[in-house]
Order: structure tokens, then sequence, then C-alpha cells
């Protein structure tokens, strides 16, 4: 369960959001400018909210009335970015364990391979990112998220920076991550039909402020 | 024409010691340096910068000068020094690497904290979200993609460092076999009767050493420029 209920002031725009989600996939939705982006970093403890609560599965991860702020890297919390931010200095390979390796978990073979195959990425082991293709890079940056054993995955408009074609070719993969990896998502997206087929609750965002919440349902025609 | 004899042997020897060592010091100080310059902000900064780049400006004969008040055997810091720990840098070749590493340091700290703030720093924020601590992520991110710009600090401080003549010659004076540099050495020569062989030799070995350091660096940059596009 995730729950936020948070204020931030950035600059002249400000960010006020309460809401609960239960969700395997909870949509953000909104135009770009509408907050999604700051709301997420929020929750993965990028940014630190002026005032708040953030909670998941019932462990405060911030809590400014209690002076409480989990920095992002004791949050377990996954985040795939629009532009996937591979490691340039490290091969697919090592991208993959690095969240493995810093969290100080033990080699799971079999998770590996599932998750190679899920994404079809077994084959890009030995490559550098700078020779992938968008979409591989993106599918990495998924494998490499799920990887560090996340309890809860933040997925920045995976699909943004891609063109349609790549965008057909990666969405199956994330709707089979949403039913076989078992790990709650939250979505931001600007692009209703994408929320369509993986949300299961939606979060509609305009100017930093919530104007609907409820299931897909919610989302513009 | 070609026969070094064995005090040149001995400079060039020591002048290798001397940078070698420098180099070696001054390179985990000046990433520490740069990383504060390229990522903090705090009050006086301007004043720890410029303090850094002083050397660069300053005449060597001036720096050479302040390195003996402060660290020579009566000095402020020298004194202590000698007092507590036994150190002395006056007219030994430790004081030498000591002139030779603060005369270097401006050239070591620049390439690195340029190249520290051209990272892009979402990637550090990648790796924090991986569960990788703030040292975690300074070992294994930031000073990974530095690397070319550690790399080629340490090649200018160790060219700097090896030509060295000034502050080193005022801090430590010129005692063959003990703070007898080549460039002190050529010095001593061109104003000898009949030296000119012997300090044109000295000048070529000079000459080769600096331009194996710059091949050096521009091989190793690249090398590291194409590791961190990720090819």
């Amino acid at each position: 369960m995730l729950r936020v209920d948070v204020s931030k002031q950035l600059g002249d725009f400000s960010v006020e959001v309460a809401f609960t989600s239960q969700g395997r996939v909870t949509g953000l939705f909104g135009a770009s400018g509408a907050g999604k982006t700051s709301l997420i970093s929020m929750i993965a403890g990028l940014l630190t909210p002026d005032r708040g609560l953030i909670s998941v599965d019932g462990e405060m991860l911030d809590d400014t009335s209690q002076r409480l702020h989990v920095a992002a890297h004791r949050r377990r919390i996954g985040y795939v970015f629009q532009d996937a931010r591979l490691f340039p200095h490290l091969d697919v390979r090592r991208n993959l364990d690095y969240g493995r390796r810093m969290n100080r978990l033990t080699s799971d073979a079999a998770q590996e391979a599932r998750l190679n195959e899920m994404l079809n990425i077994g084959h890009l082991l030995d490559r550098r990112p700078g020779q992938l293709s968008g979409g591989e890079r993106q599918r990495v940056a998924l494998g490499r998220a799920l990887l560090a054993q996340p309890r809860l995955l933040l997925l920045d408009e995976p699909l943004g920076s891609l063109d349609d074609d790549r965008k057909a070719e990666i969405l199956p993969y994330l709707i089979r991550l949403r039913d076989e990896a078992g790990v709650p998502m939250v979505y931001v997206s600007h692009d209703a039909d994408e929320l369509r087929q993986l949300a299961s609750h939606v979060v509609m965002l305009k100017r930093g402020r919530i104007t609907a919440f409820g299931g897909v349902d919610v989302l513009p025609a | 024409m070609f026969d070094i004899s064995p005090t040149e042997w001995t400079a060039v020897l020591l002048s290798l010691r001397v940078a070698v060592v420098a180099t070696l010091v001054a390179t985990p100080l000046g990433i520490a340096v740069a990383w504060m310059l390229a990522r903090s902000r705090f009050w006086g900064k301007p004043f720890i910068d410029a303090l850094i780049y002083l050397p660069l400006v300053l005449p060597p004969v001036v720096t050479g000068y302040l390195l003996l008040l402060t660290f020579g055997k009566r000095g402020l810091v020298g004194a202590w020094l000698y007092d507590h720990l036994g150190i002395v840098f006056a007219f030994r070749w430790t004081g030498a690497a000591l002139a030779c590493g603060v005369m270097s340091f401006p050239l070591l700290v620049r390439p690195i904290r340029l190249s520290i703030e051209a990272i892009d720093r979402r990637l550090e924020q990648a790796a924090s979200t991986l569960g990788a601590s703030p040292w975690k992520v300074f070992a294994t991110v930031t000073l990974p993609l530095a690397l070319p710009g550690i790399l080629a600090g340490m090649v200018l401080g160790f060219a700097k460092a090896i030509g060295e003549f000034g502050a080193t010659i005022t801090f430590v004076s010129n005692i063959p076999g003990e703070t007898q540099t080549i460039s002190s050495a050529i010095y001593s020569l061109i104003s000898t009767p009949d030296g000119d062989a012997a300090a044109l030799r000295l000048v070529i070995v000079s000459v080769v050493i600096a331009m194996a350091a710059l091949v050096a660096s521009e091989v190793f940059a690249r090398r590291a420029t194409r590791r961190l596009h990720g090819n």
C-alpha cells in the first residue's frame, strides 16, 4: 500500500497531493508540467517534501512532523527513468548486477534467468549501453531496477523517449512484468492509452493538484 | 656527447622520484578538492579557489620563500613537524617533492574539477535508487566517470613537477644528490665553464620525459573517453 500526503513548493509551482493506493499499478496521469516527476521523486526520496508524509506498506519513509526522511538508497524503491540512465562505464551485465552488489543481496540465478527471458535481454549482457537501441536500453533499465529487489517500482514515462514502434515493442514486457514480477508499480504517463492497458488505479494530476482518482475509467477518452 | 655522467643520472632519477611522489601524494588531495569545488557550496569558496590557483600566478621564488617560512625547520608548520614527528622538508628531497606538489596542484585540480562538473548527476541519482550510499555512489559512479580528468590532471601535474625550478631551488636549494633536480642541474651546468654539453644532454632527457608524459596522457584520455561513451 502506498500512502502519499505531501506538499512541496518548487519556484512558483507547487505540488499538493494526497492519495492512498492499494493498486498493483497506480497510474499517474497528467500533461507535462503537472508535477508527476516531482511527485515520484519525492516517493523515491530524491526530493524532500516541505510538509507531509509518505509511507509504503505501513513503513513511514517521510514524515515532516517527526523530521523523518529516509534516504533514497535505504528505501528499496526502484526507479526506471525516461532516459534509462544506464551506467556508461559498465557493460549490461554489470549494470544489471549493480543493485544486487549495492544491497549485498545474494545472487539469484533463477530470478536473473527469468528476468533475462521475460525482458529478452540475455543476448545483450556483454554489450555496453552505447551499443544498445533505445528499446533495449529501457528493457535493461527495467531489469536493473527489478534485480535490486525493490518493494515498489516507479516508472517515469519509460516509453516517453521511444517512437511508436518501440513503444509497441516494450509495452508487452511491461504488461508481463505487472502480471508476473509481483512488484507494485507507480506508472507515470501522459498517454491515456498506455495507462488503460497497464494501470489498475489512476491519479489524475493538473498543475500540482489531483483532479480525479479512481479506476481507468477516469481517464479521458 | 650522449655519455650521461653519474651526477647527471642522479639528477634525472631524483627528478623522477620527486615528480612521482609529488603526483601520487597530491592526487587524492586533488580529487577531494576538485569534488568540493565542483559540488559543494560553502562560505569562502572563492577564497579557497583563488588560494589553489595562487602558485600559478605568483612568482615561483615567492612560493618557494613562503614554503621556507612555513615548512622550514623554524617555520610555523615545519618546527611542529620536526619536534613531534621528526619530519624535515627544508633542504631535503621531500621538500623538493612538497614544492613540486604545491606548484603543480592547480594544474592537477583543474581537469579533475572539469570532469566532475561534466558528470551527469542523474546517473548518481539512479545509483542511489539502486541502493548505493553516497560513498558508494562516489566510488562506483563519480570516480570512474571522472577518470579521464583524473589521468589528465595527473599527467599535467607530473609534467609541471618534473620541470619545476624556482620554488624548488628557493625552498630546498641545489644540493647534488639530495635536491638537485634536472632543472637545477641544468641551471648549475650552464653557469659552469664547459658545462654546455652536459646541460644539452639533460635538456634532451627532459624533452623526452615531457613528450612521453603528453603522449601517455593522450592515449589514456582517448581510451577512457571511449569507455565513458558506453561503446
